[in-house]
């Protein structure tokens, strides 16, 4: 018999129901006779609280609430990359087929396309024994990703049916596996996972190999590692979301999870729009072709918004599994905690700080923590997930709750800053306040990759800035013209530093990636300036002569003149640095 | 169906009251509650249990007693009817006709809290409309399909500003069909009234629907008004392929109702007593904003707030920048100082700009324009605090010239009058004149191609 329970109350997104003795914890279940996707949070003697992820308009208590007796879970297959999904799976170009441009409720439908046939590579034979997360077959599933099927975490065994390379639909099954106290499994070309627990892998590795971003100001002075987590919190307008797009494009990641949590639509068209037309710079396909977006906008469902979020990670993690490097940007992780608040609230729970719940923390570690480097589970591959998260501060303020703890569980701390993005100084990311812990795993690849000082030099523009920040105080009390010759000459290196190096245009062709050789040089260049022109404030050359305008000039547009293949051109400039203050000092002897 | 009656309540508190013994009742449906003197007012299901409904009466719960009140659940969620005709007419908050028109009677009736829209439906807005205000076009471009309000202050020429834009706004082409919908949240009777005179004088009334809750009327219908206003929008967007421009005032006003509501509902409150999901509510209106893939129409959304205090760290101005996509923030200083609108660029901004100016739909300088406007005017303010400090005399001359560029910005790009409609070409032209008083070397945003172009060299004698 079916277990069905009956609603007796209805506040919203939280339901509440009798008869639900039969249930499990955070079981998916549907709710009332539009069979709605709900989650069971609270169980209490026969009653339970259920959160639905669809709006509950309508609803009446003494409807029926259907089991599924699994928990609320995502179906892992190919077909997911390109695609776009709302907060719990659902293809979103499926659901407007189904209902037109605005979303209906209670419509099921399946995440992958289960008449879609894909072409399978099988890898292993008969009689082969596999391990938990062995790679069974391969799929091309994009021009750029390769798609492996493997064992689900948890079965092993012999395999004793096996089906020849060919075309499959999702359903079908590809091969049975027995283990050793005879149980057998079917393997099909999809496997299901719950969304709140981690994938297991077998172990965590060190990291050690940056994320490149091209984006100057976070690959040169706070880089986050493959594996790692950020954040970048900021008020609006400051440009968080400009900036988790410059990463999900430019991002040296196999593949890209991008989660529209709680954000606007039109932020989402505009991805959809433009990153089938951008050009990955390393593989030369289309960008959709290793991106998947999850889109739970902020006036979809604020239930399915809290696990967007969990969806999003789930799906990175699978990847991963396979060996991939994964990067996922959500955005933003305030919304998903607001979500929480919302439903905390609506639960009557004692509230903490701010009236989000106590548990907000522990909520925000389990996410950041499923980020890492790790041996694959069969120990065949390595993968990662970095994570990146962006944080809405109300008012900007970064003491509140949400900034405060996600601070707590990241390593990489990129802050924008509002006064930066008001002079439209882009990216808005602030050099006093932020930070990247890497720095120190990562020095190892940077010596190797890129110049052995590179370590040196990022220190050295960092405290001219540092320097300069200090000097601006006391240029605000007194002007500049009182300041002595060799601290001007500061000022204008770190004008050249923040125009020519931290600013960079997400619009222009050149500049909107720089390559990380590149990055070096354009900081190289920068500061070989400096120790040029350092030498003759002592021999008291003024400063309106050290800096040359048109000099300076050409200095600043280096890095939108000169493409990432032609890093050549700007160790030529040091040419026409030298001849230019070499002139300089003959003309003062 | 028998559409059941109940007699009788079980609690009354402000706007709501408590209905028990009740049998088949819905969330969110739709009840008439019958005074003891026979008076009807409506009223919508908030929470329901097995035998108990907790109601939101739309009007307020006066003259309501325990006994004697009756309540009938109605079995459908809020709808309103609606056809063309509703143009040129008066609605109150829950969109009953005010003027003499009569009701609007409609086959079609559609559901206030509309589906939300599938983002992978959208159209990523793209056409830039032109308003004739120089601040706006030329730094924080509206672009037909975005939510960009104004956030201003008590006393501040807000009303003014969003008239001039839905008089001088080319919604679209000269055969393209546009309308205005006008919503009011709480405003003050001479507020509405000068709306109404405003779109009379620039004889467009006949294409405006207007939808009013003023100042003394209850405040539970302002949570209803901008719902109704929205779904008429939808209607003509989306139904009859029109432009809509929408209108929503006073924004602080609304939230204060949800406030209110909230607190009468004994939730936990969030920041300053705001309700915790006072961010997704007011997404929930903001997003209705847009365009959709192969249909026609579009829906443009100008909310007005007025921030307490002039506080932009309000809850209410703070989540609205979160879901708008840009904003233009008034300012008191530039106000005093006599200048309209007086409109601080700094935290202003348009979103979908990037995407709607340019050589295709404004001109190829635009963007970089626009950009360099920023980065001088942001200079211009540090040396305005500097030269409070040192006396401007003590200023280096490039200082100098950049604190005259200040003033020169404020009097003659942002400054213009009520009544002025500068068309793109005109901003731009301003623009440039205002640069060209700067040194080319100080223009670190613009390429040298389109200095060499526009950037009005001077010769010896200062001639340009």
């Amino acid at each position: 018999m079916e277990k069905q329970g009956k609603i007796t109350f209805i506040n919203g997104p939280v339901v509440e129901a009798k008869g639900m003795s039969g249930y499990i914890m955070r079981e998916l279940v549907y709710v009332g006779e539009l069979k709605l996707v709900g989650e069971i949070i609270e169980l209490d003697g026969d009653s339970a609280t259920i959160q639905v992820y669809e709006e509950t308009s309508g609803m009446k208590p003494g409807e029926p609430v259907f089991s599924t007796g699994h928990p609320l879970s995502v179906q892992l297959g190919p077909g997911i990359i390109g695609n776009i999904f709302d907060g719990i799976q659902r293809p979103l170009p499926f659901l407007e087929k189904k209902s037109g441009p605005f979303i209906e409720r209670g419509a099921k439908v399946s995440a992958l396309n289960p008449d879609e046939e894909w072409e399978l590579k099988v890898l292993v034979e008969e009689g082969d024994y596999l391990k938990s997360g062995q790679i069974i077959a391969e799929i091309d599933e994009t021009s750029v990703i390769v798609h492996k099927i493997m064992v689900p975490p948890g079965k092993e065994g012999e395999i004793i049916d096996l089906v020849p390379d060919g075309r499959y639909s999702i359903d079908h099954v590809i091969a049975k596996i027995r283990d050793e106290e005879e149980n057998i499994t079917e393997i099909k070309l999809y496997q299901e996972w719950p969304i709140r627990e981690p994938r297991p892998y077998s172990d965590r590795l060190e990291l050690g190999e940056p994320l490149l971003t091209g984006q100057r100001v976070l690959d040169t002075f706070f880089p986050i590692a493959k594996g790692g987590t950020a954040a970048i919190p900021g008020g609006f307008g400051a440009g968080k979301t400009m900036t988790q797009h410059q990463l999900a494009k430019w991002s040296d990641a196999d593949l890209i999870i991008y989660i529209g949590c709680g954000e606007r639509g039109n932020e989402m068209t505009d991805v959809l729009e433009e990153f089938p037309e951008l050009t990955d710079p390393r593989t030369g396909k289309s960008m959709m072709e290793r991106t998947v977006l999850i889109a739970n906008t902020s006036n979809m469902p604020v239930s399915a918004r809290e696990a967007s979020i969990y969806t999003g990670i789930t799906l990175g993690e699978y990847y991963r599994d396979m060996g991939y490097n994964v990067a996922i940007m959500a955005d933003s992780t305030s919304r998903w905690a607001e979500a929480l608040r919302e439903i905390s609230g609506r639960l009557e729970e004692m509230p903490a700080e701010e009236g989000f719940p106590a548990y907000l923390p522990t909520r925000l570690a389990e996410f950041y923590e499923r980020a890492g480097y790790v041996k694959t589970l069969a120990g065949e591959n390595e993968g990662s997930i970095s994570l990146i998260g962006a944080v809405s501060p109300p008012g900007a303020d970064f003491s509140e709750p949400v900034t405060q703890n996600t601070k707590r569980f990241v390593r990489c701390f990129w802050a924008l800053d509002k006064s930066l993005a008001a002079s439209r100084h882009f990216p808005a990311v602030s050099w006093l306040d932020s930070y990247s812990e890497y720095l120190t795993d990562l020095e190892p690849w940077f010596k190797d990759n890129v110049n052995r000082e590179w370590l040196e030099l990022r220190s050295r523009a960092m405290s001219l800035l540092k320097e300069e920040s200090r000097l601006q105080d006391i240029v605000q009390l007194v002007g500049e013209d009182v300041l002595p010759d060799n601290q001007r000459l500061i000022l204008e290196i770190a004008k050249l530093i923040k125009v020519g190096f931290l600013q960079q245009n997400a619009f222009d062709d050149i500049d909107r990636y720089s390559d990380i050789k590149k990055q070096y040089w354009l900081l190289k260049i920068i500061l070989y300036l400096y120790d040029q022109a350092k030498p003759l404030v002592k021999k008291n050359v003024p400063i309106s002569q050290l800096k040359n305008n048109e000099l300076f000039n050409r200095l600043l547009r280096l890095k939108s003149t000169v493409a990432n293949d032609e890093v050549d051109k700007i160790k030529d400039f040091q040419n026409e640095i030298d001849d230019f203050y070499q002139q300089l000092a003959d003309d003062y002897q | 169906m028998l559409k059941k009656e109940y007699t009788g309540l079980a609690n009354i508190n402000g706007p709501l009251i408590v209905v028990e013994n009740i049998d088949d009742v819905a969330y969110d449906e739709m009840v008439e509650v019958t005074a003891p003197n026979g008076k009807v007012r409506k009223g919508r299901v908030l929470q329901v249990a097995s035998n108990r409904a907790v109601v939101q009466v739309f009007e307020g719960s006066t003259g309501l007693n325990i006994n004697e009140t009756r309540v009938k659940f109605l079995q459908e969620p809020m709808k309103i009817a609606l056809s063309k005709d509703i143009l040129g007419r008066v609605f109150n908050g829950v969109g009953e006709a005010t003027d003499n028109g009569g009701q609007i009677y409609s086959e079609n009736k559609y559901d206030i809290n509309s589906n939300p829209m599938n983002p992978y439906s959208r159209q990523y807005p793209r056409n830039y409309i032109q308003t004739g205000v120089s601040a706006i076009d030329g730094l924080m471009t509206l672009i037909r399909g975005q939510k960009l309000p104004i956030f201003s202050g008590n006393g501040l020429p807000h009303n003014q500003l969003a008239a001039q834009i839905t008089r001088q706004a080319k919604l679209g082409k000269e055969d393209e069909k546009f309308a205005i919908v006008f919503v009011a949240m709480g405003i003050k009777h001479d507020d509405a009234r000068y709306f109404i005179n405003s779109f009379e004088e620039s004889g467009v009334l006949q294409n405006v629907v207007m939808y009013v809750n003023l100042a003394d009327d209850p405040s539970v219908e302002r949570i209803i008004a901008p719902r109704v206003a929205l779904t008429a929008a939808e209607y003509l967007a989306f139904e009859e392929n029109m432009h809509i421009l929408v209108v929503m005032t006073d924004m602080t006003s609304y939230s204060e109702a949800l406030r209110e509501l909230s607190s009468r509902r004994g939730e936990v409150p969030g920041r300053k007593g705001y309700p915790g999901y006072l961010y997704s509510d007011l997404a929930s209106l903001y997003e209705r904003a847009g365009m959709i893939k192969g249909r026609e129409g579009s829906i443009t959304q100008i909310p007005i707030l007025t921030m307490p205090n002039d506080d932009i760290t309000h809850p209410i101005p703070d989540l609205t920048g979160y879901i708008t996509e840009g904003q233009i923030v008034l300012e008191r200083d530039l106000f005093q100082r006599d200048i309209y609108p007086p409109i601080n660029i700094l935290p202003s901004l348009s979103r979908l700009m990037k995407d709607g100016i340019g050589a295709e739909y404004t001109r190829e300088d635009h963007a970089d324009v626009s950009s360099q406007l920023y980065a001088i005017y942001s200079h211009v303010n540090e040396v305005k605090s500097l030269a409070s400090v040192i006396g401007e005399d003590e200023l280096s001359e490039i200082d100098q010239k950049y604190l005259k560029f200040g003033s020169e910005f404020e009097a003659k790009f942002l400054n213009q009058d009520k009544k002025t409609n500068r068309n793109i070409e005109k901003t731009l032209s301003l623009a440039w004149d205002l640069i060209s008083e700067l040194p080319e070397h100080e223009l670190d945003r613009l390429s040298e191609e389109l200095i060499d172009k526009y950037y009005r060299r001077k010769d010896e004698n200062g001639e340009t």
